[in-house]
């Protein structure tokens, strides 16, 4: 089997949300970029599903440069190859042609993403990808058990879950459940080593035309100081008179 | 040429969303100067959906189409979106509409804009304002294709009413084998208490309740108010909760009327996902825990003495309200 494990490249969420350049570009500057959280779950799992019935397993990013590190990581966590699509990630359209791409050229069984990146939430790259290749595809995925092409997912739904047959092809969107929080994979000393020398290969992206385009940003307006009660009389008085909300 | 929304529901019920969804759609179909043209599946009293603008309805019935499937569903509204010649789609953002909604952009060959929170800025160009980064930022995106596709972030529109009178016609897509390669074999689900995502009000709590055995006030709480219950990241780590109930950046995305947080500190990973509710109350002992920066309320004090006390207030509040 070959797994392809989609990684973003995102600001760490502690970070200071600030923009640039007439507001129209986020300010990297003093930011911290990390591995996307969502897609560190996947990551774990396809270290999983390889060391249980034996698969390759390629990352692959869409990014300048500036990513790399976070190639490197996943690379120290036990994937074999990286892969860096050479064109800034501009809107999740692009993203998912340029992955699509990806995944035809490297004939992919499974390709793992996170449900969504941590910074612009779009949630659309994963679904693009099932469509674009015509793969199945299973969104909020919180289980996956592959045995030859047949695969039995489950879907985190509202107030539960549901178990879903299908086969691969697939692409799924995965989220924390995949693997839980303690089991996440983290680079050991020798795994850091050996990362120094696996492959990380730099493609050219494809010409598409865009759809969507990004004009400027804008902050909500500061929010008010919280009024403090001292008894539950004078909270649901302003819940139902100034809040409206019970 | 109307703008087209699909109006979500479930086992044959309008969702409140849906509503929002049609006001919505008014709203772009006034600035357009077209109408308003629904999308439901298997739903029986399509009529309701004229109050809310919409001035025609597509009724799909298919027995294939009884529980949601991402891509026979993103089929049908394609289809519809066709046969009305619809160059503006709007969707909700529900985990099933977040599901379908790249397989149906892609489809539609439809520049997606997710998490939408107003109105189109313009529409010749077509710049529309979506919240980004956990709700931290907006960004106005333009979108260049000929047909859009908008998902509209719960609880930002609202509902409103605005009668006309509705044309129902049935509609019946085509839909092919691959729709169905995946097939549903279960479904675990809590029929018996308001969901996280349909919940006008949630009631969570954290690591300051010190144990599984104390939620039941919680509990209680919720019950009065007619609230989901949720927690913090930690309570479901320590398998106090289940997962399902963890809200945050890494958990279920919450976005009610009133968020009440009993006892959590409000790590930034938290708020980022509970940032979208509307008021939020805090009541926790420390006065230094980061969540009263981002409430509306609080109460500086013991969950264990308020909470209780808040259980009682409200059911006399309600009774006298009822």
């Amino acid at each position: 089997m070959k797994i392809l494990v989609c990684i973003s490249h995102v600001p760490d969420t502690t970070s200071r949300i600030n923009f640039t350049e007439g507001n129209s570009k986020f300010d990297t500057n003093d930011v911290q970029f990390v591995m996307n959280p969502n897609d560190e779950f996947g990551l774990t799992r396809a270290m999983w599903l390889k060391e249980k019935q034996g698969a390759t397993v390629h990352v692959v990013n869409v990014g300048g440069p500036e990513t790399e590190p976070t190639l490197r990581k996943a690379l120290a966590i036990g994937a074999d190859e990286a892969i860096r699509v050479n064109t800034p990630a501009s809107d999740g359209f692009n993203v998912a042609k340029q992955l699509a791409n990806i995944t035809n050229e490297g004939e992919y069984d499974l390709i793992i993403c996170g449900r969504e990146s941590i910074d612009y939430n779009g949630g659309m790259v994963p679904g693009m990808i099932a469509k674009l290749t015509g793969a199945n595809f299973v969104n909020m995925c919180i289980n996956i058990e592959v045995e030859g092409t047949n695969v039995t997912a489950a879907r985190e739904i509202d107030g539960g879950k549901e178990i879903i047959n299908t086969s691969l092809p697939l692409v799924l969107a995965g989220q924390k459940g995949i693997v839980q929080e303690a089991d996440l994979r983290i680079p050991n000393m020798r795994g850091i080593m050996q990362a120094r020398s696996k492959p990380l290969n730099v493609k050219e992206p494809i010409d598409i035309n865009t759809q969507t385009k990004i004009t400027s940003f804008s902050k909500p307006d500061s929010k008010g100081a919280v009024k403090l009660v001292d008894n539950v009389d004078e909270l649901i008085k302003l819940l139902h008179q100034e809040a409206k909300v019970i | 040429m109307s703008v087209l929304v699909y109006t979500e529901s479930e086992e044959g019920t309008f969702k409140k969303i849906a509503f929002e969804a049609v006001s919505y759609a008014k709203g772009i179909a006034d600035m357009l100067g077209t109408t308003v043209t629904a999308v439901s599946i298997n739903v029986n009293n399509t009529n309701q959906l004229g109050k809310y603008g919409a001035s025609k309805v597509l009724q799909v019935s298919n027995n294939q189409l009884q529980s949601f499937n991402a891509s026979a569903y993103a089929d049908t509204i394609a289809q519809a979106a066709k046969s009305e010649a619809s160059q503006v789609v709007i969707i909700s953002s529900s985990a099933n509409s977040k599901y379908l909604a790249p397989l149906l952009a892609v489809n539609m060959e439809a520049g997606f804009v997710p998490n939408v929170t107003e109105l189109p800025i313009s529409t010749s160009p077509f710049k529309i304002s979506s919240s980004v980064f956990s709700n931290k930022a907006f960004a106005i995106t333009e979108i260049t294709t000929e047909t859009k596709l908008i998902g509209l972030a719960k609880n930002t529109f609202g509902v409103l009413e605005n009668e006309i009178s509705l044309a129902v016609e049935d509609f019946a897509p085509s839909l092919s084998e691959s729709d169905f390669n995946n097939k549903v074999s279960s479904l675990e689900k809590v029929n018996d208490k308001v969901t996280i995502a349909d919940a006008d009000i949630v009631v969570s709590a954290g690591r300051g309740l010190k144990g599984p055995e104390n939620w039941r006030m919680i509990e209680e709480l919720a019950e009065i108010l007619g609230a989901a219950t949720a927690c913090s990241k930690p309570v479901s780590d320590l398998g106090w909760r289940p997962h399902g109930e963890h809200v945050g950046q890494t958990g279920k995305p919450v976005s009610s009327n009133l968020y009440i947080a009993i006892g959590i500190s409000g790590a930034i990973q938290h708020l980022a996902g509970v940032n979208s509710s509307k008021v939020k109350v805090v009541i926790n002992n420390d006065p230094e825990a980061p969540f009263f920066k981002a409430a509306d309320y609080g109460i500086v004090g013991d969950a264990f003495e308020f909470v209780p006390q808040l259980i009682e207030k409200l059911k006399e509040f309600k009774s006298n309200n009822a």
